[in-house]
Protein backbone atom coordinates (compact mmCIF):
# COMPACT_ATOMS: atom_id res chain seq x y z
CA UNK A 1 0.00 0.00 0.00
CA UNK A 2 1.22 3.55 -0.96
CA UNK A 3 1.22 5.96 1.74
CA UNK A 4 0.59 8.75 -0.47
CA UNK A 5 -3.25 10.23 0.84
CA UNK A 6 -4.81 9.09 -2.63
CA UNK A 7 -8.36 10.42 -1.68
CA UNK A 8 -7.63 13.71 -0.20
CA UNK A 9 -10.96 15.93 -0.96
CA UNK A 10 -12.95 13.40 -1.63
CA UNK A 11 -16.73 14.03 0.10
CA UNK A 12 -16.37 17.55 -0.39
CA UNK A 13 -19.45 20.12 -1.38
CA UNK A 14 -20.03 20.06 -5.05
CA UNK A 15 -19.38 23.32 -5.09
CA UNK A 16 -15.81 23.47 -3.38
CA UNK A 17 -12.70 24.73 -5.39
CA UNK A 18 -10.25 21.55 -6.77
CA UNK A 19 -8.25 20.32 -4.24
CA UNK A 20 -5.14 18.54 -4.60
CA UNK A 21 -6.83 15.21 -5.17
CA UNK A 22 -10.22 16.25 -6.55
CA UNK A 23 -8.52 16.98 -10.16
CA UNK A 24 -11.53 19.82 -10.93
CA UNK A 25 -13.66 18.35 -13.98
CA UNK A 26 -15.70 20.85 -15.68
CA UNK A 27 -18.23 20.17 -18.02
CA UNK A 28 -16.79 21.20 -21.27
CA UNK A 29 -13.80 19.60 -20.53
CA UNK A 30 -15.51 16.29 -19.46
CA UNK A 31 -17.31 17.11 -23.23
CA UNK A 32 -14.70 17.23 -25.07
CA UNK A 33 -12.46 14.52 -23.18
CA UNK A 34 -15.32 12.09 -23.25
CA UNK A 35 -16.07 12.49 -26.90
CA UNK A 36 -12.34 12.02 -28.17
CA UNK A 37 -11.76 9.10 -25.25
CA UNK A 38 -14.80 7.45 -26.84
CA UNK A 39 -13.36 7.86 -30.43
CA UNK A 40 -10.57 7.19 -29.40
CA UNK A 41 -11.47 3.51 -28.23
CA UNK A 42 -13.96 2.84 -30.70
CA UNK A 43 -11.04 3.42 -33.49
CA UNK A 44 -8.48 0.85 -31.80
CA UNK A 45 -11.28 -1.70 -31.06
CA UNK A 46 -10.86 -2.17 -34.47
CA UNK A 47 -7.38 -1.28 -35.32
CA UNK A 48 -6.88 -4.48 -32.92
CA UNK A 49 -9.05 -6.39 -35.35
CA UNK A 50 -7.20 -4.73 -38.73
CA UNK A 51 -6.88 -8.06 -40.24
CA UNK A 52 -10.29 -8.85 -39.68
CA UNK A 53 -12.11 -5.32 -40.57
CA UNK A 54 -9.29 -4.05 -42.76
CA UNK A 55 -7.62 -6.26 -44.59
CA UNK A 56 -10.21 -8.36 -44.92
CA UNK A 57 -12.87 -6.68 -46.54
CA UNK A 58 -10.20 -4.95 -48.95
CA UNK A 59 -9.34 -8.65 -49.99
CA UNK A 60 -13.27 -9.05 -50.78
CA UNK A 61 -13.27 -5.87 -52.83
CA UNK A 62 -10.06 -7.19 -55.11
CA UNK A 63 -11.83 -10.61 -55.29
CA UNK A 64 -15.09 -9.06 -56.71
CA UNK A 65 -13.00 -6.73 -59.41
CA UNK A 66 -11.08 -9.88 -60.61
CA UNK A 67 -14.04 -11.76 -61.01
CA UNK A 68 -16.50 -8.50 -62.70
CA UNK A 69 -13.95 -6.95 -64.21
CA UNK A 70 -12.90 -10.07 -65.90
CA UNK A 71 -15.77 -11.73 -66.77
CA UNK A 72 -17.50 -8.11 -68.40
CA UNK A 73 -14.14 -6.06 -69.34
CA UNK A 74 -14.89 -6.48 -72.82
CA UNK A 75 -18.56 -6.69 -73.05
CA UNK A 76 -20.16 -3.77 -71.16
CA UNK A 77 -19.41 0.04 -71.57
CA UNK A 78 -21.19 1.20 -69.25
CA UNK A 79 -20.38 5.16 -69.81
CA UNK A 80 -19.00 6.20 -72.97
CA UNK A 81 -14.93 5.74 -73.26
CA UNK A 82 -14.49 4.25 -69.76
CA UNK A 83 -13.79 0.48 -69.76
CA UNK A 84 -15.84 -1.97 -67.10
CA UNK A 85 -13.19 -2.24 -64.79
CA UNK A 86 -12.90 1.44 -64.24
CA UNK A 87 -15.95 1.87 -63.55
CA UNK A 88 -16.45 -0.92 -61.36
CA UNK A 89 -13.70 0.47 -59.14
CA UNK A 90 -15.64 3.52 -57.48
CA UNK A 91 -18.97 1.17 -57.49
CA UNK A 92 -16.35 -1.47 -55.54
CA UNK A 93 -14.65 1.32 -52.86
CA UNK A 94 -17.92 2.99 -52.24
CA UNK A 95 -19.77 -0.32 -51.33
CA UNK A 96 -16.72 -1.43 -48.78
CA UNK A 97 -16.78 2.02 -47.33
CA UNK A 98 -20.31 2.20 -46.53
CA UNK A 99 -20.56 -1.58 -45.10
CA UNK A 100 -17.63 -1.28 -43.36
CA UNK A 101 -19.22 2.05 -41.31
CA UNK A 102 -22.15 0.12 -41.41
CA UNK A 103 -20.46 -2.97 -39.64
CA UNK A 104 -18.23 -0.60 -36.87
CA UNK A 105 -20.92 1.21 -34.64
CA UNK A 106 -23.60 -1.52 -34.80
CA UNK A 107 -21.41 -4.42 -34.24
CA UNK A 108 -19.60 -2.24 -31.05
CA UNK A 109 -22.64 -1.56 -30.14
CA UNK A 110 -23.98 -5.09 -30.04
CA UNK A 111 -21.39 -6.98 -28.42
CA UNK A 112 -21.26 -4.18 -25.55
CA UNK A 113 -24.97 -4.58 -25.02
CA UNK A 114 -24.73 -8.35 -25.08
CA UNK A 115 -21.53 -8.33 -22.98
CA UNK A 116 -22.35 -5.74 -20.79
CA UNK A 117 -19.51 -3.80 -20.98
CA UNK A 118 -21.44 -0.72 -22.53
CA UNK A 119 -22.10 0.35 -18.57
CA UNK A 120 -18.61 1.95 -18.73
CA UNK A 121 -19.77 4.18 -21.34
CA UNK A 122 -22.97 4.80 -19.77
CA UNK A 123 -21.93 5.38 -16.27
CA UNK A 124 -19.87 8.57 -17.26
CA UNK A 125 -21.17 11.99 -17.73
CA UNK A 126 -20.89 11.43 -21.54
CA UNK A 127 -24.06 12.87 -23.37
CA UNK A 128 -26.00 11.53 -26.15
CA UNK A 129 -24.50 13.53 -28.79
CA UNK A 130 -20.89 13.20 -27.83
CA UNK A 131 -21.78 9.32 -27.41
CA UNK A 132 -23.65 9.56 -30.95
CA UNK A 133 -21.06 12.00 -32.79
CA UNK A 134 -18.00 9.48 -31.32
CA UNK A 135 -19.55 6.08 -32.70
CA UNK A 136 -20.37 7.82 -35.97
CA UNK A 137 -17.08 9.63 -36.26
CA UNK A 138 -15.72 6.07 -35.22
CA UNK A 139 -17.87 4.23 -38.12
CA UNK A 140 -16.81 7.27 -40.81
CA UNK A 141 -12.62 6.32 -40.09
CA UNK A 142 -13.06 3.08 -40.65
CA UNK A 143 -15.36 3.34 -43.55
CA UNK A 144 -12.81 6.02 -44.66
CA UNK A 145 -9.99 3.44 -44.21
CA UNK A 146 -11.56 0.64 -45.47
CA UNK A 147 -12.52 2.58 -49.14
CA UNK A 148 -8.84 3.87 -49.10
CA UNK A 149 -7.70 0.29 -48.54
CA UNK A 150 -9.72 -0.81 -51.36
CA UNK A 151 -9.02 1.80 -53.90
CA UNK A 152 -5.37 1.56 -53.46
CA UNK A 153 -5.33 -2.54 -54.52
CA UNK A 154 -7.28 -1.89 -57.31
CA UNK A 155 -6.38 1.26 -58.83
CA UNK A 156 -3.86 -0.32 -60.57
CA UNK A 157 -6.25 -2.62 -62.40
CA UNK A 158 -7.44 0.62 -64.48
CA UNK A 159 -6.67 3.38 -62.86
CA UNK A 160 -9.93 5.94 -63.20
CA UNK A 161 -9.41 9.41 -63.58
CA UNK A 162 -10.58 12.25 -61.16
CA UNK A 163 -11.94 14.50 -62.15
CA UNK A 164 -14.18 15.97 -59.66
CA UNK A 165 -12.37 15.22 -56.26
CA UNK A 166 -14.23 17.26 -53.99
CA UNK A 167 -17.20 15.13 -54.73
CA UNK A 168 -15.15 11.91 -53.82
CA UNK A 169 -14.20 13.41 -50.52
CA UNK A 170 -18.14 14.37 -50.02
CA UNK A 171 -20.15 11.54 -51.08
CA UNK A 172 -17.60 9.34 -48.80
CA UNK A 173 -18.29 11.37 -45.81
CA UNK A 174 -22.04 11.75 -46.63
CA UNK A 175 -22.15 7.95 -46.68
CA UNK A 176 -19.96 6.93 -44.38
CA UNK A 177 -21.61 8.66 -41.67
CA UNK A 178 -25.12 8.37 -42.97
CA UNK A 179 -24.22 3.86 -42.63
CA UNK A 180 -22.49 4.41 -39.14
CA UNK A 181 -25.93 6.22 -38.25
CA UNK A 182 -27.98 3.49 -39.32
CA UNK A 183 -25.09 0.61 -38.10
CA UNK A 184 -25.74 2.91 -34.70
CA UNK A 185 -29.69 2.16 -34.70
CA UNK A 186 -29.72 -1.03 -35.62
CA UNK A 187 -27.35 -2.13 -33.09
CA UNK A 188 -29.57 -0.26 -30.37
CA UNK A 189 -31.97 -1.82 -31.88
CA UNK A 190 -30.87 -5.76 -31.72
CA UNK A 191 -30.99 -7.80 -28.74
CA UNK A 192 -28.81 -10.52 -30.43
CA UNK A 193 -26.58 -11.02 -32.94
CA UNK A 194 -28.66 -12.72 -35.49
CA UNK A 195 -31.19 -9.58 -35.37
CA UNK A 196 -28.51 -7.72 -36.61
CA UNK A 197 -27.54 -9.69 -39.26
CA UNK A 198 -30.83 -10.13 -40.20
CA UNK A 199 -30.41 -6.42 -40.85
CA UNK A 200 -27.37 -6.42 -42.18
CA UNK A 201 -28.31 -9.26 -44.76
CA UNK A 202 -32.18 -8.41 -45.59
CA UNK A 203 -31.13 -4.47 -45.46
CA UNK A 204 -28.25 -3.32 -45.93
CA UNK A 205 -26.65 -6.09 -48.59
CA UNK A 206 -29.77 -5.81 -50.79
CA UNK A 207 -29.45 -1.92 -51.03
CA UNK A 208 -26.12 -1.89 -51.36
CA UNK A 209 -26.13 -4.64 -54.28
CA UNK A 210 -29.06 -2.83 -56.16
CA UNK A 211 -27.69 0.42 -55.94
CA UNK A 212 -25.58 0.70 -59.32
CA UNK A 213 -22.64 -0.72 -57.84
CA UNK A 214 -21.82 -3.00 -60.77
CA UNK A 215 -24.02 -1.44 -63.84
CA UNK A 216 -25.58 1.76 -64.35
CA UNK A 217 -29.14 2.35 -63.28
CA UNK A 218 -29.97 3.73 -66.76
CA UNK A 219 -29.54 0.24 -68.15
CA UNK A 220 -32.56 -1.25 -66.00
CA UNK A 221 -35.92 -1.25 -67.81
CA UNK A 222 -38.31 1.76 -66.64
CA UNK A 223 -39.97 -0.03 -63.41
CA UNK A 224 -36.63 -1.29 -61.78
CA UNK A 225 -35.24 2.11 -62.49
CA UNK A 226 -37.83 3.52 -60.76
CA UNK A 227 -37.41 1.55 -57.92
CA UNK A 228 -33.54 2.18 -57.68
CA UNK A 229 -34.60 5.86 -57.45
CA UNK A 230 -36.16 5.17 -54.37
CA UNK A 231 -32.69 3.30 -52.85
CA UNK A 232 -30.62 5.86 -50.77
CA UNK A 233 -27.79 3.90 -51.57
CA UNK A 234 -28.31 3.88 -55.42
CA UNK A 235 -27.47 8.30 -54.72
CA UNK A 236 -24.34 7.56 -52.60
CA UNK A 237 -22.91 5.39 -55.36
CA UNK A 238 -23.83 8.03 -58.25
CA UNK A 239 -22.45 10.65 -56.46
CA UNK A 240 -19.14 9.11 -55.74
CA UNK A 241 -18.43 7.47 -58.79
CA UNK A 242 -19.51 11.61 -60.06
CA UNK A 243 -16.51 12.87 -58.85
CA UNK A 244 -14.05 10.43 -60.81
CA UNK A 245 -16.07 10.30 -63.92
CA UNK A 246 -18.18 13.55 -63.89
CA UNK A 247 -20.65 11.47 -65.63
CA UNK A 248 -23.51 9.46 -63.67
CA UNK A 249 -26.79 8.31 -63.74
CA UNK A 250 -28.79 11.24 -61.91
CA UNK A 251 -27.14 15.06 -60.95
CA UNK A 252 -24.53 15.02 -58.02
CA UNK A 253 -26.72 17.93 -56.02
CA UNK A 254 -29.96 15.64 -56.27
CA UNK A 255 -27.58 12.88 -55.24
CA UNK A 256 -25.94 14.96 -51.99
CA UNK A 257 -29.55 16.59 -51.28
CA UNK A 258 -31.03 12.65 -50.77
CA UNK A 259 -28.09 11.65 -48.87
CA UNK A 260 -27.92 14.41 -46.30
CA UNK A 261 -31.69 14.30 -45.95
CA UNK A 262 -31.38 10.90 -45.19
CA UNK A 263 -28.47 11.60 -42.84
CA UNK A 264 -30.58 14.13 -41.42
CA UNK A 265 -33.18 11.60 -40.72
CA UNK A 266 -31.87 8.84 -39.50
CA UNK A 267 -29.73 11.34 -36.77
CA UNK A 268 -32.67 12.10 -35.62
CA UNK A 269 -33.88 8.86 -35.03
CA UNK A 270 -30.68 7.83 -33.32
CA UNK A 271 -30.71 10.66 -31.17
CA UNK A 272 -34.07 10.69 -29.99
CA UNK A 273 -33.57 6.70 -28.86
CA UNK A 274 -30.66 8.36 -27.15
CA UNK A 275 -32.63 10.63 -25.49
CA UNK A 276 -34.96 8.30 -24.32
CA UNK A 277 -32.68 5.93 -23.38
CA UNK A 278 -34.22 3.27 -25.78
CA UNK A 279 -32.93 -0.30 -24.88
CA UNK A 280 -29.71 1.52 -23.48
CA UNK A 281 -31.02 3.16 -20.18
CA UNK A 282 -34.25 0.57 -19.29
CA UNK B 1 -29.21 23.53 6.87
CA UNK B 2 -28.12 20.15 6.74
CA UNK B 3 -24.97 19.16 4.62
CA UNK B 4 -25.68 17.97 1.13
CA UNK B 5 -26.55 13.96 1.02
CA UNK B 6 -24.06 12.21 -0.71
CA UNK B 7 -27.29 10.36 -2.11
CA UNK B 8 -31.12 11.51 -1.47
CA UNK B 9 -33.77 9.52 -3.57
CA UNK B 10 -37.35 10.79 -2.71
CA UNK B 11 -40.60 8.97 -3.87
CA UNK B 12 -38.80 6.74 -6.19
CA UNK B 13 -40.63 4.42 -8.23
CA UNK B 14 -40.09 2.16 -11.13
CA UNK B 15 -42.69 0.38 -12.68
CA UNK B 16 -42.31 -1.84 -15.45
CA UNK B 17 -45.29 -3.53 -17.61
CA UNK B 18 -45.48 -6.90 -14.92
CA UNK B 19 -43.87 -5.21 -12.08
CA UNK B 20 -43.28 -2.42 -9.34
CA UNK B 21 -39.38 -2.54 -8.93
CA UNK B 22 -39.87 0.52 -6.53
CA UNK B 23 -42.29 0.98 -4.43
CA UNK B 24 -41.62 4.54 -3.08
CA UNK B 25 -38.63 4.59 -2.05
CA UNK B 26 -37.02 7.51 -0.09
CA UNK B 27 -33.48 7.29 1.49
CA UNK B 28 -30.48 9.93 2.55
CA UNK B 29 -27.34 8.59 2.43
CA UNK B 30 -24.53 10.69 4.35
CA UNK B 31 -21.16 12.10 3.10
CA UNK B 32 -18.90 9.82 5.04
CA UNK B 33 -21.07 7.20 5.75
CA UNK B 34 -20.88 3.40 5.14
CA UNK B 35 -23.99 2.44 3.99
CA UNK B 36 -25.64 -1.01 3.50
CA UNK B 37 -27.92 -1.67 0.89
CA UNK B 38 -29.72 -5.21 2.20
CA UNK B 39 -32.56 -7.21 0.66
CA UNK B 40 -33.34 -10.51 -0.82
CA UNK B 41 -33.12 -11.05 -4.63
CA UNK B 42 -35.49 -9.02 -6.61
CA UNK B 43 -36.24 -6.72 -3.68
CA UNK B 44 -35.04 -3.64 -5.59
CA UNK B 45 -31.12 -3.12 -4.79
CA UNK B 46 -30.03 -2.88 -8.50
CA UNK B 47 -32.86 -0.81 -9.75
CA UNK B 48 -32.35 1.51 -6.84
CA UNK B 49 -28.71 2.34 -7.74
CA UNK B 50 -29.30 1.94 -11.20
CA UNK B 51 -31.29 4.96 -10.94
CA UNK B 52 -28.92 7.03 -8.96
CA UNK B 53 -25.91 6.18 -11.36
CA UNK B 54 -28.12 7.13 -14.61
CA UNK B 55 -28.08 3.95 -15.85
CA UNK B 56 -31.72 3.40 -15.68
CA UNK B 57 -34.86 5.90 -15.54
CA UNK B 58 -37.25 6.21 -12.43
CA UNK B 59 -40.90 6.12 -13.48
CA UNK B 60 -41.05 8.93 -10.66
CA UNK B 61 -39.28 10.64 -8.05
CA UNK B 62 -36.01 12.05 -7.64
CA UNK B 63 -32.40 10.87 -7.12
CA UNK B 64 -29.53 13.50 -6.49
CA UNK B 65 -25.83 12.51 -5.93
CA UNK B 66 -24.09 15.12 -3.60
CA UNK B 67 -27.03 17.71 -4.25
CA UNK B 68 -27.12 16.87 -7.92
CA UNK B 69 -30.33 15.65 -10.06
CA UNK B 70 -29.40 12.49 -12.22
CA UNK B 71 -31.01 13.62 -15.00
CA UNK B 72 -31.15 17.50 -14.94
CA UNK B 73 -27.48 17.74 -13.56
CA UNK B 74 -26.24 14.37 -14.54
CA UNK B 75 -22.69 15.17 -15.55
CA UNK B 76 -22.02 16.37 -12.29
CA UNK B 77 -24.12 14.17 -10.64
CA UNK B 78 -22.54 10.64 -12.48
CA UNK B 79 -18.65 12.59 -12.13
CA UNK B 80 -19.48 11.69 -8.23
CA UNK B 81 -20.23 8.55 -7.96
CA UNK B 82 -18.40 5.27 -9.21
CA UNK B 83 -20.30 2.32 -9.06
CA UNK B 84 -18.81 -1.40 -9.05
CA UNK B 85 -21.71 -3.08 -11.34
CA UNK B 86 -22.40 -7.05 -10.50
CA UNK B 87 -21.87 -8.64 -13.19
CA UNK B 88 -18.43 -9.10 -13.94
CA UNK B 89 -18.19 -7.14 -17.29
CA UNK B 90 -15.10 -6.52 -19.24
CA UNK B 91 -13.86 -5.05 -22.59
CA UNK B 92 -12.24 -7.96 -24.41
CA UNK B 93 -10.04 -5.67 -26.73
CA UNK B 94 -8.37 -4.09 -24.38
CA UNK B 95 -5.45 -4.21 -21.39
CA UNK B 96 -6.10 -3.55 -17.79
CA UNK B 97 -3.98 -0.25 -18.35
CA UNK B 98 -5.91 0.59 -21.58
CA UNK B 99 -9.32 -0.31 -20.04
CA UNK B 100 -8.34 2.21 -16.99
CA UNK B 101 -7.15 5.42 -19.21
CA UNK B 102 -10.45 5.10 -21.35
CA UNK B 103 -12.56 5.18 -18.30
CA UNK B 104 -10.27 7.94 -16.73
CA UNK B 105 -10.77 9.53 -20.04
CA UNK B 106 -14.53 9.28 -20.36
CA UNK B 107 -14.91 11.67 -17.05
CA UNK B 108 -12.61 14.36 -18.80
CA UNK B 109 -9.13 13.28 -16.95
CA UNK B 110 -6.86 12.29 -19.66
CA UNK B 111 -3.55 12.54 -17.93
CA UNK B 112 -4.13 10.80 -15.01
CA UNK B 113 -1.79 7.93 -15.22
CA UNK B 114 -0.44 8.74 -11.48
CA UNK B 115 -3.59 7.77 -9.97
CA UNK B 116 -4.27 5.32 -12.12
CA UNK B 117 -1.28 3.00 -11.21
CA UNK B 118 -2.01 4.29 -7.41
CA UNK B 119 -5.02 2.69 -7.57
CA UNK B 120 -3.53 -0.36 -9.60
CA UNK B 121 -0.80 -0.93 -6.49
CA UNK B 122 -3.67 -0.79 -3.81
CA UNK B 123 -5.71 -3.24 -5.35
CA UNK B 124 -2.65 -5.56 -6.21
CA UNK B 125 -3.15 -5.26 -10.31
CA UNK B 126 0.47 -3.80 -10.79
CA UNK B 127 1.48 -6.57 -12.38
CA UNK B 128 -1.08 -6.89 -15.01
CA UNK B 129 -0.82 -3.63 -16.20
CA UNK B 130 -0.35 -5.09 -19.36
CA UNK B 131 -2.28 -7.78 -19.92
CA UNK B 132 -5.56 -8.52 -22.25
CA UNK B 133 -8.96 -8.51 -20.11
CA UNK B 134 -9.64 -11.61 -21.40
CA UNK B 135 -6.79 -13.34 -20.11
CA UNK B 136 -7.37 -12.48 -16.23
CA UNK B 137 -9.03 -14.60 -13.92
CA UNK B 138 -12.42 -13.70 -12.08
CA UNK B 139 -10.76 -12.20 -9.16
CA UNK B 140 -8.80 -10.23 -10.83
CA UNK B 141 -11.46 -9.10 -13.04
CA UNK B 142 -13.38 -8.16 -10.38
CA UNK B 143 -10.54 -5.68 -9.02
CA UNK B 144 -10.48 -4.34 -12.48
CA UNK B 145 -14.37 -3.51 -11.56
CA UNK B 146 -13.26 -1.95 -8.84
CA UNK B 147 -10.29 0.26 -10.22
CA UNK B 148 -12.50 1.43 -12.99
CA UNK B 149 -15.14 2.70 -10.50
CA UNK B 150 -12.49 5.01 -8.99
CA UNK B 151 -10.21 6.49 -11.52
CA UNK B 152 -12.20 9.50 -11.34
CA UNK B 153 -11.96 9.54 -7.54
CA UNK B 154 -15.89 9.66 -7.00
CA UNK B 155 -16.76 11.23 -3.53
CA UNK B 156 -19.82 8.53 -3.54
CA UNK B 157 -18.43 4.49 -4.13
CA UNK B 158 -21.34 2.01 -4.93
CA UNK B 159 -20.28 -1.31 -4.94
CA UNK B 160 -23.30 -4.02 -5.97
CA UNK B 161 -22.83 -7.14 -4.65
CA UNK B 162 -19.21 -7.08 -5.03
CA UNK B 163 -18.12 -10.60 -3.26
CA UNK B 164 -20.55 -12.78 -5.11
CA UNK B 165 -18.22 -15.39 -5.78
CA UNK B 166 -15.12 -14.09 -4.82
CA UNK B 167 -12.41 -15.92 -3.07
CA UNK B 168 -11.07 -15.09 0.73
CA UNK B 169 -8.59 -13.57 0.03
CA UNK B 170 -9.90 -10.94 -2.11
CA UNK B 171 -12.81 -10.52 -0.31
CA UNK B 172 -10.39 -9.85 2.37
CA UNK B 173 -8.04 -7.55 0.98
CA UNK B 174 -10.97 -5.49 -0.96
CA UNK B 175 -12.74 -4.73 2.48
CA UNK B 176 -9.30 -3.82 3.64
CA UNK B 177 -9.20 -1.07 0.44
CA UNK B 178 -12.80 -0.26 0.73
CA UNK B 179 -12.48 0.76 4.81
CA UNK B 180 -9.43 2.95 3.78
CA UNK B 181 -11.59 4.62 0.98
CA UNK B 182 -14.26 5.57 3.65
CA UNK B 183 -11.60 6.51 6.47
CA UNK B 184 -10.51 9.22 3.90
CA UNK B 185 -13.85 10.43 3.35
CA UNK B 186 -15.47 8.50 0.28
CA UNK B 187 -19.37 7.67 0.93
CA UNK B 188 -19.47 4.27 0.77
CA UNK B 189 -22.74 1.90 -0.46
CA UNK B 190 -22.56 -1.90 -0.62
CA UNK B 191 -25.50 -3.91 -1.84
CA UNK B 192 -24.81 -7.27 -0.19
CA UNK B 193 -26.94 -9.97 0.85
CA UNK B 194 -23.91 -11.42 3.04
CA UNK B 195 -25.98 -9.92 6.03
CA UNK B 196 -22.31 -10.67 7.85
CA UNK B 197 -20.70 -8.84 5.84
CA UNK B 198 -22.75 -5.76 6.15
CA UNK B 199 -23.09 -6.36 10.24
CA UNK B 200 -19.65 -6.14 9.98
CA UNK B 201 -18.95 -2.64 7.28
CA UNK B 202 -21.78 -0.91 7.75
CA UNK B 203 -22.49 1.55 10.35
CA UNK B 204 -26.33 2.09 8.68
CA UNK B 205 -28.36 -0.06 6.78
CA UNK B 206 -31.51 0.01 4.95
CA UNK B 207 -33.57 -3.13 4.09
CA UNK B 208 -35.53 -3.09 1.08
CA UNK B 209 -38.18 -5.97 0.20
CA UNK B 210 -40.59 -6.21 -2.42
CA UNK B 211 -39.79 -2.42 -3.45
CA UNK B 212 -40.16 -0.94 -0.69
CA UNK B 213 -37.88 0.60 2.36
CA UNK B 214 -39.22 -1.57 5.59
CA UNK B 215 -36.12 -0.35 7.81
CA UNK B 216 -33.55 2.11 7.70
CA UNK B 217 -31.18 2.99 11.31
CA UNK B 218 -28.14 2.67 12.50
CA UNK B 219 -27.07 -1.12 12.07
CA UNK B 220 -26.44 -1.70 16.33
CA UNK B 221 -30.02 -0.15 16.60
CA UNK B 222 -31.53 -2.88 14.37
CA UNK B 223 -29.96 -5.54 16.49
CA UNK B 224 -30.88 -3.97 19.73
CA UNK B 225 -34.74 -4.02 18.06
CA UNK B 226 -34.33 -7.52 18.93
CA UNK B 227 -33.05 -8.42 22.26
CA UNK B 228 -29.31 -8.58 22.63
CA UNK B 229 -29.29 -11.91 23.97
CA UNK B 230 -31.15 -15.05 23.09
CA UNK B 231 -31.53 -18.18 24.90
CA UNK B 232 -31.90 -21.65 22.73
CA UNK B 233 -33.27 -24.52 24.61
CA UNK B 234 -34.57 -27.97 24.43
CA UNK B 235 -37.30 -29.00 26.18
CA UNK B 236 -39.05 -32.36 27.25
CA UNK B 237 -41.86 -30.81 27.92
CA UNK B 238 -44.17 -27.47 26.69
CA UNK B 239 -42.80 -24.25 27.21
CA UNK B 240 -44.43 -22.31 30.53
CA UNK B 241 -47.04 -20.21 29.32
CA UNK B 242 -45.32 -17.13 31.07
CA UNK B 243 -42.04 -17.37 28.43
CA UNK B 244 -44.41 -17.72 25.34
CA UNK B 245 -44.19 -14.16 24.75
CA UNK B 246 -40.58 -14.35 24.44
CA UNK B 247 -40.40 -16.80 22.12
CA UNK B 248 -38.86 -15.94 18.13
CA UNK B 249 -38.68 -19.35 17.04
CA UNK B 250 -40.62 -22.62 18.29
CA UNK B 251 -41.28 -26.06 16.99
CA UNK B 252 -39.86 -29.81 17.76
CA UNK B 253 -39.17 -29.54 20.88
CA UNK B 254 -36.66 -26.95 20.48
CA UNK B 255 -37.65 -23.32 21.43
CA UNK B 256 -35.44 -19.29 20.60
CA UNK B 257 -36.50 -16.76 23.19
CA UNK B 258 -35.62 -13.24 23.71
CA UNK B 259 -34.49 -12.29 26.80
CA UNK B 260 -33.37 -8.69 28.11
CA UNK B 261 -29.88 -9.65 29.03
CA UNK B 262 -27.53 -12.56 30.44
CA UNK B 263 -28.88 -12.15 33.40
CA UNK B 264 -32.25 -12.75 32.29
CA UNK B 265 -31.02 -16.19 31.23
CA UNK B 266 -31.36 -17.63 34.94
CA UNK B 267 -34.94 -16.38 35.26
CA UNK B 268 -35.65 -18.23 32.04
CA UNK B 269 -34.12 -21.46 33.29
CA UNK B 270 -35.73 -21.38 36.94
CA UNK B 271 -39.34 -20.62 35.43
CA UNK B 272 -38.65 -23.42 33.17
CA UNK B 273 -37.46 -25.95 35.96
CA UNK B 274 -40.85 -25.04 38.25
CA UNK B 275 -43.18 -25.73 35.62
CA UNK B 276 -41.31 -28.72 34.98
CA UNK B 277 -40.23 -28.42 31.27
CA UNK B 278 -37.22 -30.80 31.69
CA UNK B 279 -34.29 -28.81 29.95
CA UNK B 280 -32.12 -31.05 27.86
CA UNK B 281 -30.04 -27.97 25.99
CA UNK B 282 -29.24 -24.81 26.71
CA UNK B 283 -27.29 -22.31 24.27
CA UNK B 284 -27.15 -18.75 24.60
CA UNK B 285 -26.14 -16.00 21.81
CA UNK B 286 -26.78 -12.68 20.09
CA UNK B 287 -29.14 -11.77 17.31
CA UNK B 288 -27.49 -11.37 13.52
CA UNK B 289 -28.78 -9.02 11.20
CA UNK B 290 -30.32 -11.81 9.96
CA UNK B 291 -32.60 -12.63 12.87
CA UNK B 292 -33.43 -8.96 12.36
CA UNK B 293 -34.09 -9.21 8.57
CA UNK B 294 -36.22 -12.00 8.38
CA UNK B 295 -38.41 -10.92 11.49
CA UNK B 296 -38.97 -7.69 9.32
CA UNK B 297 -39.42 -9.56 6.48
CA UNK B 298 -42.20 -11.67 7.97
CA UNK B 299 -43.57 -8.77 9.57
CA UNK B 300 -43.82 -6.86 6.61
CA UNK B 301 -45.37 -9.83 4.17
CA UNK B 302 -48.13 -10.24 7.49
CA UNK B 303 -49.02 -6.66 7.12
CA UNK B 304 -49.54 -7.05 3.41
CA UNK B 305 -51.33 -9.83 3.52
CA UNK B 306 -53.61 -7.95 5.89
Amino acid sequence: MSGVDVTAGAGKDPGSPPSRGRPRISPAATSAAGFRTLLAKEVLRFWKVSFQTVAAPVLTGVLYLLVFGHVLEDRVEVFPGVGYTAFLIPGLVMMSLLQNAFANSSSSLIQSKITGNLVFVLLPPISNREFFLAYVAAAVTRGLVVGAGVLAVTVWFAPPPLRAPLWIVVFALAGSALLGVLGMIAGIVSEKFDQLAAFQNFVIMPATFLSGVFYSVNGLPPFWQAVSHLNPFFYMIDGFRYGFFAVADTSPWLSLAIVLAALAVASAIALSMLARGYKLRS
Amino acid sequence: MPEIAAIEVTALFKRYPRVTALDGVSLRVEQGEFFGLLGPNGAGKTTLISIVAGLARASSGRALVMGHDVVDDYRAARSRIGVVPQELVFDPFFTVRETLRFQSGYFGLRRNDEWIDEVMANLDLAAKADANMRTLSGGMKRRVLVAQALVHRPSVIVLDEPTAGVDVELRQGLWAFIRRLNREGHTIVLTTHYLEEAQQLCGRVGMLEGGRLIALDRTQALLHRLADVQVRLRLRGDLPPALRAQAVEQGDGRVRLRVGSAADVEGVLAACREAGSGIEEVEVGHADLEDVFMQLIAGDRERRAA
